[in-house]
């Protein structure tokens, strides 16, 4: 029973991140009805935004230490962060240790500004082009953002811790009388946090006179433009709402695994079979699906699981997939008539 | 990658020439042949092919391995403090190249992947004419390109490969390992962890799902079993897993008091990362302290995992604060010239360059069987490792072990592991017909100069 409780947590912020990802995903495919596979790169230019902002809180000028040597032999030079000179050593500190949240606030401005760059800049050229054209140029510019990420970061994973106040792990177990389920704080925070996130756009997009139009949009383009409503326009800030979405996904991930230039990809897969099981267009069907996938394959990793079924833990999200499409095929809570012309 | 002024019909000729050519030769009749073989130099350069990752996950150990090898192309030419060659018990090196011709290279990338790597190795042999190919960051690619040197007739001097099938089941005569192996981190770490963790211990593996994570969980396996431990289970996890708490999460249902990661690279880090995160470090099991094991450990890759790696044990196979001569003098070398200290995959590819250059002096030749000939069972020193036998039978480097310890308090990013034990050879050899390397059916094959 531990067990079981304790894969349905891991399910649960595997799953928000899925669930997260692919929101963003059926938004834009919703709005403007683009297969955006530079969606796993905008989570992966989120997870970098927390990497930045934690090198400039970092930024820092050198003190040559006299007594300590480096590995050539000669006086070590120790970087001393600016921050330390302006607010003393330990304030800095506890910045610089709380950068991952503090790197929610910067990531928004920043994925905006990259969301409606792309969607001006290229994706809108390829509103009227086939599927595949959109599927090959955005898988294109996927592969051209994380190589320019590469090239400033590096290809190893860079270390971005949370804040101490959330390093360690809850004894969920002590709760409800039983032992050893263990859950890292970080972790429950993600799921709030997706939560929020998720009950945010919801509510935009329902208790807004904008999300209203999106709405209207996203049913019947073509009669809302003859309203004399600039759909476009709110379609191009929905692409940025939807970047921004997969951003703060990538920050707050950060902290549960060391960022590298390949996490968008090792994402965006998983996350276009979120959107197709949850149903094409469907934004609460993108979200169930997330977390029953992130569920489910949890669950598929256990080694009871494993020992009846070997590799079931590396095809179980695709074995539903073509069970949930061969039984449902718009998918758990997709609309007739989506993505079917 | 550069042209070379060999043609394929060239090479075709030469390899023809190879196939009337018995391999039966002594060093002194090697030295009057300077040709009958694939990609035999003319004029006054000799090519390398250098193989390494530039892209994909291990671009950066790759750049390491790049750095190296140009440094040793400089040593090799004269240029530069000269590195490790004044150190070098052998004494064939004089600045003037490979017997006297000037050394080129070209480049390629493996991408971590062995059609990728098996492809730009196989450009290199047979368009920029390499006569020796080097480099790469993973068995499965090492294997690979192993083979296709030996089936091209060109020497393969392994770069970072630690599964024991790489001079086990899969030896090949014209392939050379300086790197250890996965059974000589279970040799040398298990009577460490005993000695720290007591003989009472049960074990728990997590193991990547391919031949380097199989050959290492098997060794590390049976090395601590013979010291009283148990194994409570092993779980194969998927190359492409990133988030490891799905099989993290298990191990604190079972009453294993030790988690062994057998991963490499990005896999490490993120699966010691989650470890942590699920407070395995501070959980008590049996009424001993849980510990964490990661028995290949990279500073590279260490890196990646912050913090997380503070205490906790592996091996290596080398560390820039060894303290002998010629380790000091790589340090020095390749910190001077580009301002940090360098990897373990640094310093097998340098050292493999060097065997290799100084191979082909001895012999008098650069055909691929007399340089084999020359390092089957040649004893050295003065590289970084100590005293070293290049084994004749399995083309495997016998030299002492590492075992290190994450760095409590670092100095700096660099300053990340702390050597606890260097483990003597005589404690890590095994017969060349173990049943972990491929047993009595194990064969290098016949060497192969082109054909």
């Amino acid at each position: 029973m531990e067990a079981i409780i304790l894969q349905i947590l891991n399910g649960l912020d595997k799953g928000s991140a899925y669930a997260l990802i692919a929101l963003g995903l059926t938004l834009i495919f919703g709005t403007l009805g683009v297969v955006n596979f530079a969606h796993g790169a905008l989570f992966m230019i989120g997870a970098f935004c927390a990497v930045t902002l934690q090198r400039l809180l970092n930024l820092s000028h050198e003190v040559i230490d006299d007594t300590k040597k480096d590995f050539l032999g000669n006086p070590l030079k120790v970087d001393v962060p600016y921050l330390a000179d302006w607010f003393g050593a330990d304030a800095a500190q506890t910045i610089i240790q709380w950068s991952v949240p503090l790197a929610i606030l910067f990531s928004i401005p920043i994925m905006i500004l990259v969301g409606i760059s792309m969607e001006r800049g290229l994706i809108k050229h390829f509103y009227k082009r086939p599927h595949a054209d959109q599927i090959l140029v955005t898988f294109g510019l996927a592969i051209v953002l994380q190589e320019i990420i590469k090239a400033f970061f590096g290809a190893n994973p860079i270390p971005t811790p949370a804040p101490p106040a959330f390093t360690g792990s809850f004894d969920f177990g002590a709760l409800i009388g039983m032992e050893n389920i263990i859950y890292p704080y970080w972790r429950m925070v993600y799921f709030a946090f997706a939560m929020v996130v998720i009950a945010g756009v919801f509510a935009f997009l329902q208790f807004t006179t904008f999300g209203m139009v999106v709405r209207a949009g996203m049913a019947d383009r073509e009669t809302v433009g003859m309203l004399g409503i600039n759909i476009d326009r709110r379609f191009t800030i929905m692409f940025a709402i939807a970047a921004c979405v997969a951003g703060l996904a990538g920050v707050m991930y950060t902290p549960i695994n060391s960022p590298n230039y390949h996490m968008g990809m090792d994402f965006l897969v998983i996350s276009f079979v979120v959107v197709v099981v949850g149903g094409m267009g469907s934004l609460p069907g993108a979200v169930l699906a997330g977390f029953v996938l992130g569920i489910l394959e949890a669950f598929a990793s256990m080694n009871e699981v494993i020992d009846i079924v070997p590799g079931i833990n590396q095809i179980i999200i695709y074995l539903v997939a073509i069970i949930v499409l061969l039984t449902r095929p718009r998918g758990l809570m997709g609309r007739k008539g989506v993505m079917e012309e | 990658m550069s042209k070379s002024d060999l043609t394929r019909r060239g090479v075709l000729r030469a390899g023809a020439a190879g196939l009337a050519t018995p391999t039966i030769f002594s060093g002194a009749v090697w030295a009057a042949s300077h040709s009958g073989f694939t990609n035999a130099p003319e004029g006054g350069s000799v090519t390398l092919g250098f193989n390494v990752p530039q892209t994909g996950p291990y671009a950066d150990e790759g750049a390491d391995e790049l750095r190296a090898y140009e440094l040793a192309v400089e040593h090799l030419n004269g240029g530069g403090d000269g590195g490790m060659i004044p150190t070098f018990s052998s004494k064939t090196l004089d600045g003037t190249g490979i017997l006297g011709k000037k050394v080129e290279y070209v480049t390629g990338d493996t991408q971590t992947k062995s059609d990728a790597a098996r492809a730009s190795a196989k450009s290199m042999i047979e368009k920029d004419g390499a006569i020796m190919i080097t480099g790469g960051s993973s068995s499965g690619v090492a294997v690979a390109v192993q083979g296709l040197c030996q089936e091209a007739g060109v020497i393969f001097m392994a770069g970072l490969t630690h599964s024991n099938d790489t001079t086990g089941k899969d030896r090949k005569a014209n392939g050379f390992r300086h790197f250890f192996n996965g059974y000589m981190s279970g040799a040398a770490l298990a009577p460490v962890l005993a000695n720290a963790y007591g003989t009472d211990r049960k074990a728990y593996h997590l193991t990547a799902d391919y031949t380097w994570g199989w050959t290492q969980q098997e060794s590390i396996q049976a090395s601590t079993e013979a010291l009283g431990w148990s194994t409570v289970q092993n779980v194969l996890t998927p190359l492409a897993a990133t988030d490891f708490s799905s099989y993290i999460a298990p191990v604190l249902q079972t009453d294993a008091d030790v988690l062994v990661l057998n991963h490499y690279g990005g896999n490490m880090v993120n699966s010691l990362t989650n470890a942590v995160q699920f407070g395995l470090k501070d959980k008590i099991v049996n009424g001993k302290q849980f510990e964490i094991v990661v028995p290949l450990y990279s500073r590279l890759m260490a890196r990646g995992a912050g913090a997380n790696v503070k205490g906790i044990f592996g091996s290596t196979n080398w560390h820039w604060s060894l303290p002998d001569e010629g380790s000091q003098a790589f340090t020095r070398s390749f910190g001077t010239k580009y301002g940090f200290p360098p990897s373990q995959a640094a310093h097998t590819c340098y050292t493999q360059t060097l065997l290799y250059a100084d191979a082909v002096n001895r012999a008098g030749s650069f055909n691929p069987c007399a340089v084999a000939e020359a390092l089957e069972g040649f004893e050295f020193d003065g590289l970084g490792n100590g005293p070293t036998l290049y084994r004749a039978e399995d083309h495997q480097c016998f030299k002492d072990v590492l075992v290190v310890k994450g760095k409590e308090n670092p100095t700096s990013e660099f300053d990340l592991l702390e050597i606890v034990e260097i483990t003597p050879v005589s404690q890590v050899t095994y017969p060349p017909d173990h049943p972990m390397f491929g047993g009595a059916e194990a064969s290098l094959g016949s060497c192969n100069p082109g054909a």
